[in-house]
């Protein structure tokens, strides 16, 4: 008897999270319709597929940019120290809970959580003394903020004029995505339209007066950890940053004054060519949108600049050290889909605030990829693969699928206030999580090959009463030392302001000079704009 | 006849400041799809105004999830403002990023069971079921 030959009916199914059924074996006839120039094009060249520089890491390897920042503003100036020291270029700034809600650390509400997920910030002093003694004439830092975004950068600002940097020459990212603050992480505080509107004044601000500051990081990485599929991350994302665009060319700048600056954060986790394809097919989409839709004529405009990096929902609590391995394939695939920034979460993340240990694994675990393994000697390898190819148009399209469901939503704004995008996301998350427990998804560890293990991260971040104390206790001074009549003229001056509808960023970089906390800014933001109410989505 | 059962009613919440609620929203689901009656607080809701909404509703079960470390002094004063709202009866579940030596901790604060990361959905819904069959049982009649 002959052996019956496997034919592809044979082997299982394969599906990608984004809905694309991925053949066994792609040939040429697959990329039959693909015109070099038109479709790809070489690296630095529109529409930018392969990459935005034409030597990509050759000439300039990626930025490396771990999430940092703890408990006091003294804590956070050391551990910022200690990775410039280690080989870190640029900063990542994380800041605790109540500075990302508005509220004063000795705000009752604020008593568990001053200092616990990032830095606590209450006024320009603490500004100071976290970057006291830090060149920030020469590194690029990201703040990590969105609510309170106009308030921590006022300070960041004046922080920097008092050392004798000129704003032109600030090289910052503040986050300042609100909308994905909505859909995924939480951090809001004022309604969906004043919030778009405190966006887009630092946007115009920024375009105006701080040059080199990327004034938005458009954050699909955490729509895609909080459910979207690898598409959705990217189109929900780009919704965002049009919905921005829209207003920001409302108030008369032209799209070429600020596109420029606009950055992305994007999540690499999950099938490694699906990721890759994702980022190569953002990039075509992005420079097609804006230089068709809106009409840029600046290739800087077009050019979509991000941060890609390991993403949190990839790693397990499970045999915990295995993460360091899946960070890395993380890492090479960031640098394969050719971003310009990278950063990993660290294996401990489902334990605890990440330890300097596994921080620094984590920064090495990306030197080891630069400098041991030839990732950056050639642009864009995988270009002109049949499969990578292929799987980079079907990206698009579904890209542009999960574009025009927000359109029939009727916007970015409408999908969020009516709870649209977080019922969808909601369903979606309660989905992949229920193939993780049936094993349909496979995780290592956790559905198989899975093990009793002693727990086994036991570095745990304790809560620092005495710097909670320090912190109230600065608050204090800080508030007795400064003239309170000052600011109370300078918060009076921020409510004028919103009532004339003006952008506030001046109003509140001066009041932020007098020393106003963050709280005292937030209340009157409050008082003037209300606070969001979340919709029901069960 | 089989007299009808009265189901489950579970408070799903979430207090302190963070604002992750991804397991919170997934739990609520399994719990829905297994036919308990399910509400959610929606974020940083305060312990106070969890108790509130935990008595109005009448719920048998208050489930807290947490992330960003605050597990020990929420439950502490959840269980206190339970006790002095004569509302001890209300069955307390902690679920999300709690480490293994804070188990202990809050199960002697009163707390009935603790969820850390890393937990099967099935001995979440066993715990859910076996509970139920305590509480409505006993009530069975009552209905």
């Amino acid at each position: 008897m002959t052996k019956k030959e496997i034919t592809e009916k044979d082997l299982k199914k394969v599906v990608l999270e984004s809905g694309i059924e991925v053949k066994p074996i792609y040939r040429p006839e697959d990329i039959k319709d693909i015109d070099y120039e038109r479709d790809i094009g070489d690296p630095g060249e529109f529409p930018y597929t392969r990459g935005i520089h034409k030597f990509m890491y050759r000439y300039r390897p990626w930025t490396m940019r771990q999430y940092a920042g703890f408990g006091t503003p003294e804590d956070s100036n050391q551990r910022f120290k200690f990775l410039l020291a280690h080989g870190q270029n640029a900063l990542n700034v994380a800041f605790d809970l109540p500075t990302q809600l508005g509220l004063d650390s000795d705000h009752p509400l604020a008593k568990w959580e001053v200092g616990r997920v990032g830095m606590a910030v209450d006024t320009l002093k603490d500004m100071e003394i976290a970057f006291d003694g830090i060149p920030i004439d020469q590194i690029s830092v990201s703040l990590t903020i969105n609510a309170t975004a106009p308030i921590i950068l006022s300070m960041y600002f004046v922080m920097a004029e008092k050392q004798g940097v000129d704003l032109k020459k600030i090289r910052a990212t503040p986050q300042n995505d609100i909308l994905k603050e909505f859909i995924s992480r939480g951090a809001w505080i004022f309604p969906v339209e004043p919030s778009v509107k405190l966006v887009c004044d630092i946007i115009e601000f920024c375009a105006k007066n701080a040059p080199k500051v990327y004034p938005v990081s458009v954050c699909g990485y955490h729509i895609r950890e909080n459910g979207a599929t690898p598409a959705q991350e990217i189109g929900y994302a780009f919704s965002i940053a049009l919905t921005y665009i829209d207003k920001v060319l409302e108030r008369g700048l032209k799209v070429d004054d600020f596109v420029p600056r606009f950055s992305f954060n994007f999540n690499v986790f999950g099938n490694i060519f699906e990721q890759i394809a994702k980022l190569r097919a953002a990039r075509r989409l992005w420079a097609k949108i804006i230089r068709d839709r809106y009409g840029a004529k600046n290739p800087d405009s077009m050019k979509l600049k991000m941060i890609a990096g390991g993403g949190g929902s990839g790693l397990t609590y499970e045999q915990p050290e295995n993460n360091i391995v899946r960070a890395a394939y993380y890492a090479l695939v960031a640098a394969l889909g050719g971003t310009q920034t990278m950063a990993l979460c660290t294996y401990d993340e489902a334990y605890t605030i990440p330890s300097a240990k596994a921080s620094l694994i984590a920064l090495r675990t990306m030197q080891i990829l630069m400098e041991e393994t030839g990732v950056c000697d050639t642009v864009d390898p995988l270009a002109g693969s049949y499969y990578i190819e292929w799987l980079t148009n079907e990206m698009e399209k579904k890209i542009v699928e999960a574009m025009e469901e927000v359109e029939k939503w009727g916007g970015m704004i409408r999908a969020i206030e009516n709870g649209y995008i977080q019922a969808k996301l909601a369903k979606q998350s309660y989905e992949m999580y229920r193939k993780i427990q049936t094993g349909e998804i496979v995780k290592v560890g956790v559905n198989k090959y899975r093990m009793e293990e002693e727990e086994k991260v036991t570095e745990i971040y304790e809560f620092d009463e005495k710097a909670y104390q320090r912190q109230i206790e600065r608050l204090k001074e800080v508030k007795n030392s400064r003239n309170n009549l000052k600011v109370k003229e300078s918060l009076e001056e921020i409510r004028k302001a919103i009532k004339r509808d003006e952008n506030l960023m001046p109003y509140i970089m001066e009041a932020v000079r007098h020393y106003a906390t963050v709280g005292e800014i937030t209340q009157v933001l409050k008082e003037e704009y209300g606070v969001f109410k979340e919709p029901s989505i069960f | 006849m089989t007299e009808k059962k009265r189901r489950l009613r579970v408070l799903i919440a979430k207090t302190g400041l963070d604002g992750h609620d991804k397991a919170a929203k997934i739990l609520a689901l399994y719990l829905r799809n297994a036919g308990y009656e399910v509400l959610y607080t929606g974020l940083r809701r305060t312990i106070d105004e969890i108790v509130k909404t935990a008595i109005e509703e009448d719920v048998d079960v208050i489930g807290l999830s947490f992330y960003s470390g605050v597990h020990l002094p929420a439950s502490q004063e959840l269980m206190q403002k339970l006790k002095e709202a004569n509302a001890e009866d209300i069955v307390v579940v902690v679920g999300g990023v709690i480490p293994k030596k804070d188990v202990k901790k809050l199960k002697e604060m009163g707390v009935a069971e603790v969820f850390p990361v890393g937990t099967r959905i099935d001995e979440v819904l066993d715990f859910f079921k076996k509970l139920e069959e305590e509480i409505c049982h006993d009530q069975k009649g009552n209905n």
